[in-house]
């Protein structure tokens, strides 16, 4: 006897989930990655993330929406380093999303990622609390803004960031959380253009700033529910890992692990 | 006054008929004095104050303007960088003083509501001390979480108000059930603390004159002691004395769901409701008894109302909770190392060799082995300041056991590369400034409400009597006791 049931139809969120590949998606390959650090700069400056200062970011509260992690196996001299790029997973069934008491985070129908309202954020930090991924950043102070934060040249105040701000990513205030957003405005800009021009967005078209400045090309971006594209391709090398995959977070970041 | 001597503690041992009424006699039931001078009692201990009390009353006030005020409003202005919470302990000491402070709250309720449903008479003279903790307990619970919210001057986005935006707060969140819960336990043990006051406030505003005496007059609602009053008050205690104890239950239960609903290893747990309940009556008894040495050495006249049998009920309570906390401690320990999960076999070995070693041992100590230790035996059990000092080391053993369980747990977690320790820096002072209010509101109410519920301890005077059978002296209790039918 065979139980014949259809979990969909029961409402279990896991099967449900488990069917939506996801739209956007991301491929990074652990064995081209140099660990330059150049995509974490580059989504600073596309980001508007701000400059925490030696003290604080010491501290643990760098606020960098990707990282590079970095391993060491092995013992000397036979020391093998490995490098893992960490950023916001995108998480089909995300664990940040439930908790939070105002919506503040909350998951984008059209675009299928997760998306976090800075206006509505209270900062409760508990969706930074249950992200497996540790990839949440909270603004602990005006970082952006105060000059206390700026360099101090000829007596006059200066502030670094003024004149490299992305005018279309907003500055977050203090007390706020935030996360990578995909790049959400090179998204939707894409998505524009190709609108006003009658078309589909190609693959390759919007590469978010991590992939563009990644100088190893270790870095893949664009859309998982078109199998044609190279992320789809990639997606589905026998290489191809997740990480945490055992919490049915259906991230949509896949990892080519080395080898 | 004779009766000073009789409940000192050591106090000799009686045997033989004769002693034994001496020694019932020791019991405050048994030990009746005439209404008007019990009541006189209260009176006086309300408006004996000394220049200690002044002294006190400030250090406790600049403490609360500097510790409380000035450094929440500075962290308000400056941003939550001043504390010491970052990636991964999001969550700090804000949250420690939250569970504290509930935990506090529930000795209030379990002493008033529960014994006087079960009708336990040795709780009749401190119901009022433990419930005064628990209002004032969640005021600080409460002021401990818009401590720590990153843009607090918001927090009414949580309430689910109409309102122009067209916003309405994620009830999914477990920090939404907390809300509610805190919110309806505030308001129900505030009203079940209002409720058998009355009658001890009419009592006051009877006794009083001047600005006093308008006081008294507004809070007592006009209540004249008329057997229709009575019969109304009785009843609205009676509902509250059993609605009260389930929100009880379900307060700290759902304070636990913040650690236990989370993916987090060492927090989704599935015993920690009941475990939470335990831990927040253990520190709660041990506060009650704290409250009670200090009223007892303090203020005038408390040595008749809180005696000797008091202190030692209240050891044998401390005592059980306790062996009930170590079980459910093991119990969530067991299983979780058990299960041999990675991340929470990390955790555990962190708890117990890491650079926080040293406040998990201490807590386990100061939980279970100093009650277990000392709390046998009913001399020690009966001596007030051995019992406060008993309480004191096990609130301070409950507090490192939720410290260990929200900042040091919220070091380890899956991604190693994040791993830090946290340092509180500002939260020490507004850890200061919580309990200095805390002190502060109790310093007050000892001045303004009547902190002893006369009443109860006359009605409990009323129906207990002794009785002499042949030639020994057999004590008696009669049923006018109408709270709970």
């Amino acid at each position: 006897m065979s139980l014949n049931v259809d979990l969909n139809r029961m409402g279990a969120k896991g099967a449900i989930a488990e069917e939506a590949e996801g739209k956007w998606g991301m491929v990074i390959d652990q064995d081209i990655c140099t660990g330059c650090q150049a995509c974490v700069a580059a989504c600073a400056m596309e980001n508007n993330l701000p400059f925490v200062m030696e003290e604080d970011a010491g501290y643990g509260r760098t606020m960098h929406w990707i990282r590079i992690e970095r391993f060491w196996e092995g013992e000397y001299p036979e020391v093998h380093t490995g490098f893992q790029p960490m950023l916001c997973q995108q998480c089909g069934n995300a664990p940040c999303e439930p908790v939070c008491p105002v919506f503040a985070t909350v998951h984008s129908q059209s675009d299928q990622i997760n998306l976090q309202v800075y206006n509505r954020c209270v900062g409760t930090r508990y969706c930074a609390n249950n992200c497996p991924y540790q990839v949440r950043s909270f603004n602990w102070r005006d970082y952006a803004l105060e000059p206390f934060h700026a360099n101090d040249v000829d007596g006059q105040i200066v502030f670094p960031l003024h004149n490299q701000f992305n005018p279309d990513v907003t500055v977050r205030r203090r007390g706020v959380m935030e996360k990578c957003t995909f790049c959400i405005q090179r998204i939707h800009k894409a998505e524009d253009t190709a609108k006003s021009q009658g078309r589909e967005v190609q693959d390759g078209e919007m590469v978010p700033a991590c992939a563009q400045a990644c100088p190893a090309n270790a870095i893949t971006f664009g859309r998982l529910d078109d199998p044609e594209s190279l992320v789809s391709q990639l997606a589905h090398q026998d290489r191809a890992v997740k990480h945490l995959e055992e919490l049915n977070t259906l991230p949509r970041i896949t990892y080519l692990k080395e080898g | 006054m004779a009766v000073a001597s009789k409940y000192l503690p050591g106090a000799k041992k009686a045997h033989g008929n004769q002693d034994n009424e001496h020694e019932l006699r020791q019991h405050l039931m048994h030990d009746p004095r005439p209404r008007g001078e019990l009541n006189q009692m209260v009176m006086e201990s309300m408006y004996a104050t000394s220049w200690k009390f002044w002294v006190v009353f400030a250090i406790l006030s600049i403490l609360t303007a500097t510790c409380f005020f000035y450094a929440w409003g500075y962290m308000i202005a400056e941003g939550l960088g001043v504390a010491g919470v970052m990636r991964p302990s999001y969550w700090g000491i804000f949250l420690v003083n939250t569970v504290f402070w509930i935990g506090i709250s529930h000795a209030g309720t379990f002493i008033s509501a529960i014994l006087r449903v079960f009708k336990a008479e040795f709780r009749r003279p401190f119901t009022r001390a433990a419930e005064l903790m628990t209002t004032f307990g969640l005021i600080q619970a409460g002021a401990s979480i818009f401590m720590h919210m990153g843009r607090v001057w918001l927090s009414y986005w949580m309430l689910p108000i109409p309102n122009e935006r067209q916003l309405w707060p994620n009830f999914h969140s477990p920090l939404m059930w907390d809300l509610l819960a805190i919110t309806t336990y505030v308001l129900g043990s505030t009203m079940y603390l209002f409720l058998p006051l009355i009658p001890d406030l009419a009592m006051a505003r009877d006794r009083s004159t001047g600005w006093r005496k308008t006081f008294f007059k507004i809070l007592a609602l006009g209540f004249r002691g008329t057997e229709g009053e009575w019969l109304h008050l009785r009843t609205a205690m009676n509902i509250f004395a059993f609605a009260i104890i389930p929100v009880m239950f379900s307060v700290h239960t759902i304070v636990s769901w913040d650690f236990a609903m989370s993916m987090r290893p060492g927090w989704s747990s599935t015993v920690f409701g009941p475990y939470f309940v335990v831990g927040a009556l253990h520190s709660g008894m041990g506060a009650v008894a704290i409250v009670l040495f200090i009223m007892r050495a303090t203020m005038k006249h408390m040595g008749y109302f809180i005696r000797a049998e008091h202190f030692d009920a209240l050891g044998k309570l401390m005592l059980t909770v306790s062996m009930a906390w170590a079980y459910f401690f093991f119990n969530d320990y067991i299983v979780q190392w058990y299960g041999g999960d990675k991340w929470t076999d990390t955790l555990l070995h962190w708890h117990e060799s890491g650079p926080m070693a040293w406040m998990f041992f201490s807590m386990l100590i100061l939980n279970i082995a100093v009650p277990w230790l000392i709390l046998w035996n009913r001399k020690f059990r009966q001596t007030p300041w051995l019992l406060a000092s008993v309480g004191l080391l096990i609130n301070v053993g409950m507090w490192f056991e939720r410290y260990i369980i929200i900042p040091v747990s919220l070091t380890i977690n899956r991604m190693p590369f994040t791993w830090k320790l946290y340092f509180p820096r500002i939260e020490i002072f507004l850890t200061i400034g919580t309990f200095a209010m805390f002190l502060l509101f109790y310093l007050i109410a000892s001045r303004l409400i009547p902190l002893v519920p006369v009443w109860e301890v006359e009605e409990g005077q009323m129906a207990h009597s002794l009785t002499k059978v042949g030639r020994a002296v057999v004590p008696s209790v009669s049923e006018i006791d109408l709270t709970v039918e």
